[in-house]
């Protein structure tokens, strides 16, 4: 049991990195490793979103809508979308200081792709509670992983000299394709 | 008007291209694109939603209050993705199975609420017919594009079929994750190119 859960956190974090493996939340990624602070803000953001969209979705799907799947992508997303709100105006009103913290980066969740598929993929691979909150967990640390390594990289690239052409996006993208092909090294690491 | 229309449906092919230019939805672009047959069918998908969520969204844009536009506009995405997401399970399992997660993703695409958000819910119905089509295509051409080159550098086939004789080493790390990321550096690189150097 214990080392099932081991398995799942490795598996999420580094083996099916989000970001360099599975492709989810490149739009939210790119636009916020421009510094290594708002880095870290999202990280925590995302994980607190992560963990409580996944437990309040596998309780929807799992005890209201028997017989009624085919409205998944419709509740999944309401549903993200309402917690997001409801966090927003929590903290807004009750921890001042962190919703400051937070910033612009909480309403930007809803549109992180990462969330989303991370419920999708927890019902698809049938994964029960303490499964999927773990789920949830590795796969957000794994995004914090890859927020931190590219956010350093990029402050290094700034003074670099590159070909017209190639600076900015182009040159950002060549760089995760390298850091993609040593997180591809891990691939053998969980069977 | 008739050339503003037109224009409407130019600037998303390159000059606002969603993908290369203004650089969204970058996700099922690049982890569907391994194979042809994947692309098309994600590229049809994007576009029926995108299609549809726009003129929704254009055709009833006096009528939604502005405070709750977003759910609004989450629904007329919803329902269309829902919809695509059926139509795949239903006649086309296997592409279905290959592109996984991603097609219930177009959801959060966020070019289709950008578009949604930023142009149709204030232009009229056929500026929005126009707009859309013309950045279905911007995203068609590109995820295409990249499906082509990956799917015959990278495994030496063409929707399935083999198309090299056995002499031929495929590069396979185009169809791994390494192989995206570093052809779309290239695409934006030469796009870039070409039109700094038109202006």
């Amino acid at each position: 049991m214990f080392s099932n859960l081991i398995k799942i956190v490795i598996a999420a974090t580094i083996v099916d990195n989000m970001v360099f493996i599975r492709y989810l939340a490149l739009c939210s990624y790119v636009g916020i490793t421009n510094s290594i602070d708002a880095s870290i803000g999202m990280t925590f953001a995302v994980i607190f979103v992560q963990t409580l969209a996944t437990a309040i979705t596998w309780i929807i799907f799992h005890f209201f809508l028997r017989g009624l799947e085919y409205l998944q992508i419709i509740v999944f997303i309401f549903t993200i979308a309402s917690l997001v709100q409801l966090v927003e105006i929590y903290l807004k009103k009750n921890v001042p200081s962190l919703y400051k913290a937070m910033g612009i980066y909480l309403p930007l969740i809803t549109t992180n792709c990462m969330i989303l598929a991370v419920t999708l993929i927890n019902v698809d691979k049938n994964y029960n509670f303490i499964e999927s909150l773990v789920y949830a967990i590795g796969s957000a640390l794994g995004y914090g992983i890859a927020l931190l390594i590219l956010a350093g990289v990029r402050e290094r690239l700034r003074v670099s000299n590159v070909p017209k052409f190639f600076r900015g996006y182009p040159l950002v993208f060549a760089s995760m394709a390298l850091i993609a092909i040593a997180f591809l090294g891990f691939k053998g690491l969980i069977k | 008007m008739k050339k503003s229309l037109l224009n409407e449906f130019m600037k998303g092919l390159t000059r606002e291209n969603p993908i290369l230019i203004i650089m969204l939805g970058l996700c099922s672009v690049l982890a569907v694109s391994t194979d042809v047959a994947n692309g098309v069918g994600m590229s049809l998908g994007f576009s029926f939603v995108l299609i549809t969520a726009e003129l929704l969204s254009s055709a009833f844009r006096k009528i939604i209050p502005n405070e709750v536009r977003i759910p609004i506009f989450l629904i007329f995405i919803a329902v269309p993705t829902t919809i695509v997401d059926l139509i795949m399970k239903a006649y086309f399992p296997p592409l279905s199975k290959s592109m996984g997660v991603f097609i219930p993703l177009i959801v959060v695409n966020c070019i289709v609420l950008g578009r949604v958000e930023a142009f149709s819910s204030k232009k009229s119905l056929s500026e929005s017919f126009m707009d859309s089509l013309g950045m279905a295509f911007g995203y068609s051409w590109v995820i295409i594009l990249l499906s082509v080159i990956r799917e015959i550098l990278g495994k030496g086939t063409f929707l399935g079929k083999e198309i090299f004789s056995k002499n031929f080493e495929p590069m396979a790390i185009l169809s791994f994750p390494p192989g995206g990321f570093f052809l779309i550096a290239i695409f934006i690189a030469i796009l870039n190119g070409i039109l700094k150097r038109r202006s």
